[in-house]
């Protein structure tokens, strides 16, 4: 909303200097967005008369010119071919910055000839097109006149921000009684004048609603004026309209725009002499169509306010009139309508045609419906004076719609909720000042133009607005006890561990969207294990983000990608957030999950190892990082083959605990790379964090730490086994000869090939033996391994290599 | 007995071996079962007591002096092989060292922590809500009027609606912020409440400013006394805790949100110099955040007694204060999973500041 000091003023009585006008806005909730003040900006530039203008010696279109300013007379070579003797312009002296050009002036030499600033065009100063030559001013102006006073630039114009409950203070004269309340001034009473009426208006008006939609139009008012004579406002409508960025067009048009913007109270003109019958208002038929009077052609849905006359729609009520009926130069009999339309029907017809406009922004935010009655004096008025003509009775449909209410106020409230008391006196003259009627037990009713008061706690933030937030003493807010409270919850707990655990193993953590390419949500088991449908955006931003993501996989994968073709090629990615199975509170789980592209390093010096490419373990490694972080039982959890399909399915796995899988990891299936146009391996996990246990810790001590006394020994197996068998049966198998002695079971080597029949592997295996409580004499250890070599046998098939 | 041309012989032998082998060869030929001083030593039984005594000292003498000097000369002769040897093991240190993935941790999850510790310090906990919610958590519930402008506002992106629910549960939508969660907990929790929570919030709008995702952080404090000074307080400690700047200037201004009453929008001090942006005492004020009293009827939703309870909400983008803190340009940057800026932008797991840091 902008508008300028004049138009302020013109509604409030105030000695306040712009700046305190800007500061007091923005404490009382009117927040200043901008503050253009014109006159400072072309301050330099002045009325100077031109002396002499002669030839330059040296350049055929220069002329040096002897032009006399308040501060004497200089020398100025002008390319200007307007520039001559005895001619008043617009001076512009070395060292001020001339804004059409983005230059600051400096005193210079042309072809020999000094020349100290220069004399400027409309252009230049960024006040029009005009570039045939510099201002040309009448002889009389006097010298030293500022450009601003010739232009009308004195004016300086404010812009706020209105916020959408304040639609009082989308009119200039709302914003004035709020500064006047605010004690910047007084608001000037509005006078409504007596208009006598010299004929019966016509046509005449008819609201055709039903029961249902009454309420749409309660109030349409008509007025004709008779021999008017249209044309261009007077220089000071114009002035204010353009420094608002509107454009004038006619007397007519112009004083609906300055009722619309000085008093939120939006009129429509229409020319009389184009209406053909009776006008109605009525809700529209799907297919009406409106060639509207901002260029554009609307085609109607059913149930939009429309104003008809006998030939079909006129306009849209309260949004945008109609060009057949408009007001021309020409226009000699003007029908004035001023109405009042409910806000929800203004916002949704608005919305559903796109169609934006200053009278839609102030009826969708509520105007003041009583005011709809001085409004039709005021303007006829003011077509009177600016148009001439005579006036019509009023013609008047429908009623004033309540707009008033009352409610009981507790003052004391106020210290309750601010904190801080205010006499009672005081918070009466405040909300008096802002117009609401305080009778002697506190009744409070609200005026007309504040539809956004609904009880106490609004009569409450309107003292306390008006008073400014300043007044406010903070009090800090502290903690109940010594000790601050886990403030975590424990799935945040988790995703914080294994943020860090990840990031520690060198990936690196992104977000990304949550909702991607539908196909490729798909591929990634939107169908197999979520309601895809229910999870498809109704009015996405474009079709790669319009699937709610069943997995962060394939946004990684594409991160990765993306840092390929930049360069990077072997992007470790890492990202703790949501994915979705339903729209259910337990169908977002959180949900850790990497990828590593590539290689694990770039070609070193010291070796292959350094470059080796990313497989299947690097991907269970981090995941197992993870889960240990997050306290889960790393060591301990069952690893399955059947991962989803995704995943290759010969490299992939779960990790389970029962029947709840933890993680999934493994290489992504090439196929589904080839989709992605992606070329090199990825390998990849996905860590479902609310199905790690919970640590059920209390206090804050750990277990005591177990520290045997007794040197542990390792013992090397080697077995040949079928090529199937996997490592984990002959770690479990071992494991189970003795949970209390055996500490460690790893496989370090596993061989086919040459010396191992086909179809066999031989698989090489240390096991650590940790004795408890006293040094294994040799028989001992010679029975347990025995008894590894028989449990292994019998577990696995496999037989111990001699 | 004459034993110093022998002794001549051994020590110029001595000096002369040349390595390890060659002197011990020399000790052998000396010293050995069957070497020439042990071979003296034999011949003294066949010597007179006499002779044997002042023989045996010299032969004995010779040997502990041969002895010392093969030790000598051993000493140097592996000071020497080392020398060798480490001459020979020179490497090329100019070489890198193999290379080590750097993991890091992405500004939006380091501001979220900081968030945690400053407002745990106040007595403030952590309460979650979900991304897809409906129409009641998200507008109705606080206090947005069916077709208001300012549910237009929120650019609201819609998910089918789930004919399994009743009424407003059945509009599905990504939340627009996280006001939902105050709505789930006061439903489901007795005042006192005094929360925070974070996370993603969706709005249909996609420029230079704005992405369809980013995140917000809400605070919530509900109970029979707590008024606006509070919030004033709690939002001063806050901003000046979180950027590090003991007097840094606040303004409360007047707003409008539908589940606040009053309402406020806070700004701190700045200046702006050359197209750069400084926090603290300045020229210029920057708008921080959303707050204000919980309205009534957002109380009452939740089914709690505006006449009893009250207390104070705000809001904020975890973006912008990551922007305005760490001097991020783009917001858009921060979801384009760039590993150069990841690098740059990204914080070590292992060195993660915080107020008690440097």
């Amino acid at each position: 909303m902008k508008f300028t000091i004049s138009w302020l003023k013109e509604y409030l009585e105030t000695d306040a200097t712009l700046d305190q006008i800007a500061e007091k806005l923005t404490d009382i909730g009117l927040e200043v967005e901008g503050v253009e003040d014109r006159a400072a900006t072309y301050a330099p530039f002045k009325v100077a008369e031109v002396l002499e203008a002669k030839p330059h010696p040296d350049a055929d279109r220069l002329r040096i010119c002897q032009v006399k300013t308040l501060d004497g007379v200089l020398q100025v070579v002008c390319g200007a071919p307007n520039a001559r003797t005895g001619m008043k312009a617009v001076f512009a002296p070395s060292g001020s910055y001339i804004p059409g050009l983005d230059v600051t002036l400096k005193k210079s030499n042309i072809r020999g000839q000094e020349s100290n600033g220069m004399m400027v065009s409309e252009r230049e100063m960024c006040l029009g097109e005009d570039h045939n030559g510099i201002i040309d001013l009448p002889a009389d102006t006097p010298i030293g006149t500022p450009l601003a006073e010739i232009y009308g630039l004195n004016d300086p114009v404010i812009e706020i921000n209105v916020t959408p409950n304040r639609p009082d203070c989308a009119g200039v004269r709302g914003i004035a009684r709020d500064l006047a309340a605010a004690g910047l001034g007084t608001l000037k009473p509005l006078v409504t004048p007596k208009i006598t009426s010299a004929f019966e208006s016509n046509p005449k008006v008819a609201l055709q609603f039903d029961d249902a939609n009454k309420e749409a139009c309660p109030l349409f008012m008509g007025r004709l004026i008779k021999g008017v004579k249209n044309g261009p406002s007077p220089d000071w409508l114009q002035q204010r309209l353009k420094a608002i960025g509107l454009r004038p067009i006619s007397k007519l048009v112009d004083i609906t725009n300055y009722f619309c913007i000085g008093m939120a109270r939006p009129l429509h003109v229409f020319d009389a002499d184009k209406l053909s019958g009776n006008i109605h208002v009525r809700m529209s038929k799907k297919g009406e169509t409106l060639d509207a009077l901002n260029d554009k052609s609307y085609t109607l849905e059913d149930n939009m306010v429309v104003v008809c006359d006998d030939s079909g729609v006129l306009g849209l009520g309260g949004i945008v009139g109609g060009v057949k009926t408009g007001c021309e130069d020409d226009t000699v009999n003007v029908y004035l309508e001023c109405a009042y339309f409910d806000p929800l029907r203004i916002a949704r017809t608005g919305r559903s045609l796109q169609v934006t406009s200053d009278a839609r922004y102030r009826f969708e935010r509520g105007i003041d419906p009583a005011f709809t009655v001085e409004a039709i004096e005021l303007a006829t008025q003011m077509i009177l004076d600016l148009c001439g003509g005579e006036a019509g009775t009023v013609i008047k449909a429908g009623d004033v719609p309540p707009s008033t209410k009352t409610y009981k106020y507790d003052p004391a409230r106020y210290n309750r909720i601010i904190g801080s008391a205010v006499p009672e006196a005081e918070q009466k003259a405040i909300l008096e000042s802002l117009g609401f009627k305080v009778a002697n037990d506190w009744s409070v009713t609200t005026p007309s133009w504040r539809p956004d008061v609904f009880g106490q706690e609004d009569l409450v933030e309107e003292v306390a607005r008006i008073r400014g937030y300043a007044a406010i003493p903070p009090v800090s807010v502290i903690k109940d006890g010594a000790v601050a409270k886990a403030a975590e919850t424990p799935r945040g707990s988790k995703m914080r561990k294994a943020r860090s655990a990840l990031a520690s193993k060198g990936l690196q953590e992104c977000v990304t969207w949550s909702f991607m390419d539908e196909d490729l949500a798909h591929r990634f088991g939107a169908n197999d294990r979520q309601q895809a449908a229910r999870l498809k955006l109704m009015n996405p931003i474009s079709s790669e983000l319009m699937q709610m993501r069943p997995s962060i996989l394939p946004n990684l994968i594409a991160a990765a990608g993306r840092n390929a073709d930049r360069g990077c090629m072997d992007a470790a990615l890492f990202e703790v957030g949501p994915i979705f199975y339903g729209t259910d509170l337990q169908e977002q789980p959180v949900v850790a999950t990497g990828v590593r592209f590539g290689h694990q390093g770039p070609r070193h010096w010291s070796g292959a190892e350094a470059n080796r490419a990313v497989d299947a373990f690097d991907a269970k490694e981090d995941a197992l990082a993870a889960i240990a972080a997050c306290g889960g039982p790393s060591g301990n959890l069952q690893v399955s083959r059947d991962a989803p399909s995704y995943y290759h399915p010969g490299r992939s796995g779960s990790l389970r605990l029962g029947a709840n899988v933890v993680a999934y990891f493994g290489e992504i299936h090439p196929a589904i790379l080839d989709q992605m146009k992606i070329t090199e391996a990825v390998v990849g996990f996905e860590l479902f964090l609310e199905n790690i246990p919970e640590q059920k810790k209390k206090g804050t001590a750990l277990p005591l730490v177990d520290l045997p006394q007794f040197q542990p020994l390792s013992r090397d197996f080697a077995f040949m086994a079928d090529a199937k068998t996997e490592g984990d049966a002959f770690v479990r198998a071992i494991k189970s000869v003795d949970r209390n002695l055996i500490a460690n079971v790893e496989i370090f080597d596993v061989y086919t090939g040459k010396g191992v029949e086909p179809g066999k592997k031989s698989v090489a295996i240390a096991v650590t033996i940790q004795p408890r409580d006293h040094t294994l004499t040799d028989s001992e250890i010679e029975g347990i391994c025995q008894k590894i070599k028989s449990t292994v046998e019998q577990k696995t098939g496999a037989t111990l290599r001699g | 007995m004459d034993t110093s041309a022998l002794k001549k012989e051994l020590v110029e032998l001595v000096s002369a071996a040349g390595d390890m082998a060659a002197l011990e060869n020399v000790r052998v030929t000396a010293l050995g079962k069957k070497g020439r001083i042990t071979d003296l030593m034999k011949a003294l039984g066949t010597m007179s007591p006499d002779e044997r005594k002042t023989a045996g000292a010299e032969l004995n003498l010779l040997k502990d002096e041969i002895a010392a000097l093969i030790d000598k000369q051993s000493a140097q002769l592996k000071a020497q092989e080392m020398d060798a040897r480490l001459a020979n093991e020179t490497i090329d240190v100019t070489l890198s060292p193999r290379p080590e993935r750097k993991g890091s941790i992405h500004p939006i999850s380091q501001t979220m922590e900081e968030l945690v510790t400053i407002f745990a310090d106040m007595g403030f906990t952590v309460a979650e809500g979900p991304d897809i919610e409906d129409d009641f958590h998200n507008f109705t519930a606080l206090n947005f009027p069916i077709g208001h402008p300012a549910r237009e506002m929120h650019d609201t992106f819609y998910l089918p609606n789930d004919e399994r629910k009743e009424g407003e549960a059945q509009k599905k939508l990504l939340r627009t912020h996280t006001s939902t969660v105050q709505i789930r907990y006061m439903l489901e929790n007795k005042p006192p409440i005094k929360i925070i929570c974070m996370g993603r919030v969706y709005r249909s709008d996609y420029d230079m400013t704005h992405t369809p995702v980013f995140h917000q952080m809400e605070g919530l404090v509900i109970d029979k006394s707590t008024h606006m000074g509070h919030l004033k307080g709690c939002l001063m400690d806050f901003v000046r805790s979180y950027f590090e700047i003991d007097d840094l200037p606040v303004r409360f201004r007047p707003s409008f949100f539908p589940f606040t009453e009053p309402s406020a929008e806070m700004d701190i001090g700045c200046s702006r110099k050359d197209g750069g942006l400084k926090i603290g005492a300045g020229d210029s004020w920057l708008e921080i955040l959303g707050c204000g009293m919980v309205h009534p009827n957002v109380i009452r939703n939740c089914g709690l007694d505006p006449d009893e309870y009250q207390g104070f909400a705000f809001g904020m983008g975890i973006e912008r204060i990551a922007m305005l803190k760490y001097g991020i340009p783009d917001l858009r940057t921060f979801f384009e999973a760039d590993t150069r800026w990841l690098s740059h932008y990204g914080f070590d797991p292992l060195n993660r500041p915080n107020r008690a840091t440097k």
